[in-house]
């Protein structure tokens, strides 16, 4: 008998016997006798800080579509036929007097109506632009909060208050602080997933920190889904290495650690054995995901892909694919919402690129039962200033930090709904304010989470996602 | 130079001596004395003084706890402490009340109290209520334990330790066998593997003091620099770029070659820590000195559009701030940025005063000029003899330029060159100037270079109300240092970086040295005295050997900042040769080891993995210093950065193979197997990586071409170097990987291994060509590819294997 097997099964034959003091893991060592079987069961995977969850849960992942640079939500979902009353004419300085601008710092400031008409949609009667006719579709199953603020009014800072809940580096990102509270579902695939699309006006630059775990175990990091090259970095075997090779490899490293463990003793070994497993499962597993010729054409269509791509439309199917395996936080960057110009054309396009597979997600989840357990949020980092920006091209808008609009949909949110307002000019949220903290404390809660009760000692300090703020937004729950 | 007088010794009364008893309590035993700082500060400190400590804002129903004058006052008849009688108070009976109105902590603050933790205050109350100045703010005492003989105990280090082991009831681990001593000791001082003939010689040594010379040599090791600076470089957050947004390239290699050097040459820690800080405010500062100060330049830094420049240089100055007291202070001082400190005596105006201090760098906070490719000076350049050429002819241009444009201006045209006759035009000219300057500005990029200090007229810096850059109510500070910490008086001068640096220094400070040694302790032992690393706070962790921790910061101190002196002070230890195997009754009475009964066991840091692997190869390059070395990495990763986009070329040749010291470090986007392998993104001062086991490193181990590349090296040397037959070359890879013979059963599952990839790549020998191919170090003809890529299984499994990246 070939020694590899023979070594592994007399381990495992130690396990049946109880005499497990010094074996490895019998799990691991049973899937390693499955030779490659990707369905054996997969020991010591994280269930989680939060077991039981605090409360019951409404959804058990989250998919957030990222829309990055601040797309207009004078453009969107918040209509505001005041400010086209006042287009061309000087913004009141009553708005501006002493706050803090962007790009338009020390320039006339002037109002700019909405680049697009808006109408009413749905049972609900939701007010969605004409640039969005898809979202538009789907105005029954969203509810649009029109009352988000911020406090970081350039892109980086934003970026990293909106992920991670504050502006200083250094801190876990949602997904990372989702996956160290709920654990994952998924034994195949990482739990907390990034895939990142462009197009629209010269795309954002995005930092590793948006998902990256901070002070927790990097085991909690978002892993990057890559549209060229490797899905997963380092998940292809090298060339001239089959999946026969790789597995045989991979047998010896099992063997060879435990035959180690019986002289060291440590704990870590039954680990390193189980991710070794995961990362083989992980080398078939990904494949699977991203192949997708198993999709009817009908399905392709109402997305708007056909195929790996790298598209957003694509991105979203893979979402959806994730969100049926068990990736517990999946999101989609779409890189092109800076429109400091020509923002009705970039408008135009970026809509082009979300807006239908945005709906089609939603549809798509809900036919198959699971938008109930399922959170969609859609929105930036902030929105844009009522008034125009002129100095780099066609008309634009500057960043916008006091009122800008985003939606949920799915996992116990009301749908249908539109939440809190702006002023007549969109300027300052004025009603039901929602701060990104609240936010936060929000999708926590939809994930079964005290948000004051998930912490992190690190610096002497019990750090939190929403650090010493946030309210659940109770109104907005079905 | 300024006359400067201290005062470090902290404004504390009733200071009480550290008691010498040390020990880890077991959790519920109640100790016949209760401390204040062991047993009673921990239990305030998290579950009272968020809102009845320091901070001034929050002191709910005037009530204080940090101090007893205030804790022990009367409010409206009563007190929250009456010393000796429990029952009278307050503090007692709201903690033990059941009724939610009353119950302390509050349900809804999450906070609450254990029965044992219930049971200490109550002890502690009865038996007076004593309190104790924090053990960290005060300066380091000798204490050394008597009665303590034992031919165990070959340093001070040893009479601690055991001296608590025997309280304890436990008995120190036989020491390391010579192979794992030589192992751990060369991975600790150098981070690389030992090689099989220092192996030999270290086992065939029979001097007495064979351990020592090895000790010696490996200190004065060039690599010793290379590893030390590993550390030092996450504290400092040093990166190769901005971090904000657009993430550009600024220099910062040349200050890590200061680092290593400094470390090699043995650099005093009061000598170093000055010319980082204050480098340039030095009389006739070197050019060392002056790349030193890139310290405080290695913040992150923006260039995006629409950035105001007083919100980001309010963004660096905190950065500082946070920063400097993290490294040299182990002090939280970053939390009293918008408001006085819940736990520790800093105060808002502390962290406003402390960050005066930096107010003369000379910055911008929004560098624009030069577009996203323009430098960020001011900079050291050090160009080659070629881009010295360059650099020459551009300010030669730039001066007949300005000469030009001079003359114009008063009326004095000099023809615009040769032959000709009419006046240059002054637009022309202007053009041509920024022309010149954008090409200035490109070159300098790609010239080796560093950002470093240079001072001017300081900036004002007011205390900012929640922290609110644009709130300018506030009142103007000068630089000073935290108030409680004692004080710094000038003859009426300002104080400057220098004289920051000689405060951090002084023997008096009671942080630095404790802070310091506290973190070696950590790279050598696995856990710090104190456990939390970047805190000596109040919310930091009392120590398991207080007095130890002192002795090591004295030494420190009077050895006259010597570093070498302390690790070697460490590593000669019998505590630091002990075996790290442990019996199962001692894995469960003290399963972090935080007694010592044994040594500790960790994963090799993220760029030792490699370098590991690269050194067992035979390919790791050991030059030092230069521009960052850019490894393989995978295509496209940089595909999420612009302005500008980038595309991430790798380098060729040596460069290819450098030590992960040297690794680009790109903020946004770290070196994936990096970030597999927990390396921190530098962009916050990093006191403790932590240490995780994932997937991800085994698809790094498994699939990333420097590791195939690696153990197809390997290999080759197997297949030249390590005998003729199987047995003897499966021999010649352990000793070389592992520094050990392998076991038979080890044996068979190589041979097992070797012959099926054998017989695999005969019957698919392009699969073997494929495979070798990996990398672009050649293969020289003369090797059979199937039986290079069959051996390289070996070599692979053995780079994947835990032992490999483990130090024991």
């Amino acid at each position: 008998m070939d020694p590899i097997n023979k070594y592994l099964l007399q381990q495992t034959r130690r396990q049946f016997l109880g005499n497990s003091a010094r074996g490895i893991g019998s799990m691991a060592l049973a899937s390693l006798l499955g030779t490659g079987q990707a369905n054996a069961a997969a020991p010591d995977t994280w269930k989680g800080i939060t077991n039981p969850t605090h409360g019951l849960p409404k959804a058990k992942r989250v998919i957030y579509l990222y829309m990055a640079g601040g797309p207009s939500h004078l453009e969107t979902f918040d209509y505001k036929p005041e400010l086209a009353r006042l287009d061309g004419k000087p913004m009141p300085t009553s708005f501006t007097q002493g706050e803090q601008l962007a790009q338009l710092q020390g320039q006339a400031l002037t109002c700019m109506g909405s680049q697009f008409e808006f109408g009413r949609h749905g049972q609900s009667g939701q007010e969605i632009a004409s640039v969005l006719p898809h979202t538009a579709s789907i105005a029954d199953d969203i509810c649009i909060i029109r009352s988000m603020r911020t406090d970081q009014i350039n892109h980086d800072p934003a970026h990293t208050l909106m992920n991670t809940g504050t502006a200083i580096s250094g801190r876990p990102s949602m997904g990372s602080w989702l996956l160290y509270g709920l654990g994952s579902e998924c034994e195949n695939l990482p739990g907390f997933v990034v895939l990142t699309s462009k197009g629209g006006r010269n795309p954002q630059p995005l930092a590793s920190r948006q998902w990256h775990s901070g002070f927790l175990p990097s085991k909690f990091q978002g892993v990057p889904f890559q549209s060229i090259g490797d899905p997963v970095h380092y998940v292809s075997r090298p060339p001239g290495i089959d999946s026969a090779q790789q597995r045989k490899l991979v047998d010896a490293v099992q063997a060879l650690n435990g035959i180690h463990n019986e002289t060291v003793e440590e704990a870590e070994i039954a680990t390193r054995i189980s991710q070794y497993e995961m990362a083989f499962r992980m080398q078939t597993s990904v494949p699977d995901l991203v192949d997708i010729s198993d999709e009817p054409k009908h399905i392709l269509d109402m997305y708007g892909t056909e195929g790996a791509d790298g598209s957003f439309a694509f991105n979203c199917l893979l979402a959806r694919r994730m969100a049926e395996r068990g990736t517990r936080f999946i999101q989609l960057y779409h890189r092109g919402w800076d429109h400091h110009n020509d923002l009705k054309s970039f408008m135009e396009t970026c809509s082009r690129h979300v807006d239908q597979a945005t709906a089609a997600l939603v549809t798509d989840l809900k036919q198959r039962g699971m938008l109930e357990d399922t959170l969609i949020v859609w929105g930036g980092e902030f929105g844009r200033t009522p008034m125009i920006q002129g100095n780099k091209g066609g008309p634009g808008r500057d960043h916008h930090v006091n009122g800008f609009s985003i939606w949920m949909a799915g996992g116990g949110i009301k749908p249908g709904m539109t939440y809190g307002a702006t002023d007549d000019l969109g300027y300052n949220a004025v009603e039901n304010v929602v701060t990104v903290h609240d936010f936060h404390a929000t999708m926590l809660h939809q994930l079964g989470i005290d948000h004051k009760k998930l912490t992190f000692r690190f610096q002497g300090r019990d750090f939190r996602l929403t650090d010493v703020h946030g309210n659940v937004v109770k109104d907005i729950l079905v | 130079m300024n006359a400067v007088l201290y005062q470090v010794f902290p404004k504390v009364t009733g200071l009480f001596l550290l008691v010498a008893a040390a020990g880890v309590a077991t959790a519920e035993s109640m100790p016949e004395r209760v401390e204040f700082n062991r047993h009673i500060r921990p239990i305030l400190s998290n579950n009272c003084f968020f809102c009845h400590g320091p901070d001034s804002k929050t002191q709910e129903a005037d009530l204080r706890l940090d101090q007893r004058i205030h804790a022990v006052a009367e409010h409206d008849g009563a007190a929250a402490i009456v010393p000796g009688n429990p029952d009278a108070s307050a503090l007692i009976q709201r903690i033990l009340s059941e009724d939610p109105n009353s119950q302390m902590p509050p349900p809804e603050s999450n906070r609450s109290l254990t029965a044992h933790e219930k049971a200490l205050l109550q002890a502690w109350v009865a038996q007076g209520a004593e309190y104790q100045a924090h053990w960290a703010y005060i300066p380091p005492e000798y204490s050394p334990p008597t009665s303590i003989d034992s031919d165990w105990v070959v340093n001070p280090i040893d009479a601690y330790v055991l001296d608590n082991l025997t309280r304890q009831g436990l008995t120190p681990a036989e020491p390391a066998d010579r192979v794992t001593l030589i192992r751990r000791l060369s991975f600790d001082l150098i981070g690389l593997p030992p090689t099989p003939a220092e192996v030999a010689d270290f086992l065939n040594d029979t001097r007495d003091n064979a351990y020592e010379r090895l000790v010696d040599r490996l200190l004065a090791s060039p690599h010793f620099g290379e590893r030390l600076a590993i550390y030092w470089l996450d504290l400092v957050r040093y990166a190769d770029t901005v971090g904000y947004h657009g993430d550009q390239v600024r220099g910062a290699a040349p200050y890590r070659d200061y680092v290593i050097a400094a470390f090699n040459d043995n650099m005093p820690f009061d000598q170093f820590t000055r010319e980082q800080l204050a480098g340039d405010l030095l009389e006739s500062p070197t050019q060392e000195q002056r790349i030193a100060t890139a310290y405080n330049r290695l913040n992150m830094v923006t260039r995006e559009g629409g950035a105001q420049d007083k919100d980001y240089l309010i963004r660096y100055a905190a950065d500082r701030t946070r920063t400097t007291a993290s490294v040299w202070l182990g002090s939280s001082l970053g939390c009293a940025q918008c408001h006085d400190h819940k736990f520790d005596p800093f105060t808002l105006k502390d962290f406003y005063r402390f960050s005066a201090f930096f107010a003369d760098i000379n910055e911008k906070g929004v560098q624009n000029e030069g577009g996203n490719e323009g430098p960020f000076p001011p900079y050291l350049r050090f160009p080659t003899e070629e881009q010295a050429q360059q650099l020459a002819a551009i300010e030669a241009d730039k001066a007949r330029v300005n000469t030009q444009l001079a003359a114009l201006a008063e009326g004095t045209p000099a023809p615009s060159g040769e032959g000709e006759s009419s006046p240059p035009d002054p637009d022309e000219l202007k053009k041509e100037l920024r022309k010149l300057t954008q090409a200035q500005f490109r070159l300098d990029q790609n010239t080796f270079h560093v950002v470093v200090t240079e001072t001017m007229e300081p900036q004002v810096t007011r205390v900012l109300p929640r922290g609110n850059w644009m709130d300018e109510s506030g009142e103007i500070v000068g630089p000073a240092v935290p108030e409680f910490l004692g004080g710094l008086w000038m003859n009426g001068d300002r104080p400057t970086r220098l004289d920051l640096a000689a405060w951090i220094t002084d023997p008096k400070n009671p942080l630095t040295a404790r802070t310091f040694v506290n973190r070696l302790w950590k790279l050598y032992f696995g856990t710090g005295i104190s456990k939390v690393l970047d805190d000596l706070g109040s919310q930091g962790e009392w120590p398991t050997h207080p007095e130890l921790l002192d002795h090591l910061a004295l030494e420190f101190m009077e050895s006259g900042w010597d570093i070498k002196h302390v690790v070697k002070h460490l590593v000669m230890s019998n505590t630091y040769r002990q075996s790290s195997m442990a019996s199962p009754t001692l894995k469960e009475r003290d399963p972090y080891n935080r007694l010592l009964a044994r040594q500790s066991r960790f994963r090799l840091e993220a760029e030792l993995v490699r370098d590991n692997a690269l050194r067992v190869s035979g390919l790791l390059s050991t030059a030092m210093g230069g521009p960052s070395a850019k490894p393989y990495q995978p295509a496209g990763y940089y595909r999420e950065l612009n302005f500008p986009t980038r595309e991430y070329e790798p380098d060729t040749g040596e460069n290819l193979y450098r030590r992960g010291v040297y690794t680009h470090w790109q903020r946004t986007f770290l070196h994936p197997s990096l970030i597999a392998f927990d390396a921190p993104t530098r962009e916050e001062c990093t006191a403790e990586r932590p240490i995780s086991n994932s997937p991800l490193q085994a698809l790094v181990l498994l699939n990333d071409p420097s590791f195939v590349e690696a153990a197809r090296v390997f290999a080759q040397r197997l297949l030249e170097e390590g005998g003729t037959t199987d047995d003897e070359r499966i021999d010649f890879a352990y000793r070389e990987a592992l520094s050990r013979a392998p076991l038979t059963s080890e044996r068979k599952i190589m041979q097992s291994l070797v012959d099926s990839n054998r017989a695999h790549f005969a019957d698919a020998p392009e699969d073997a060509t494929a495979f070798v191919n990996v990398g672009d170090s050649p293969v020289p003809e003369s090797f059979d590819t199937v039986q290079l890529a069959a051996w390289s299984a070996v070599t692979r499994a053995l780079f994947n294997t835990h032992e490999m990246i483990y130090r024991y």
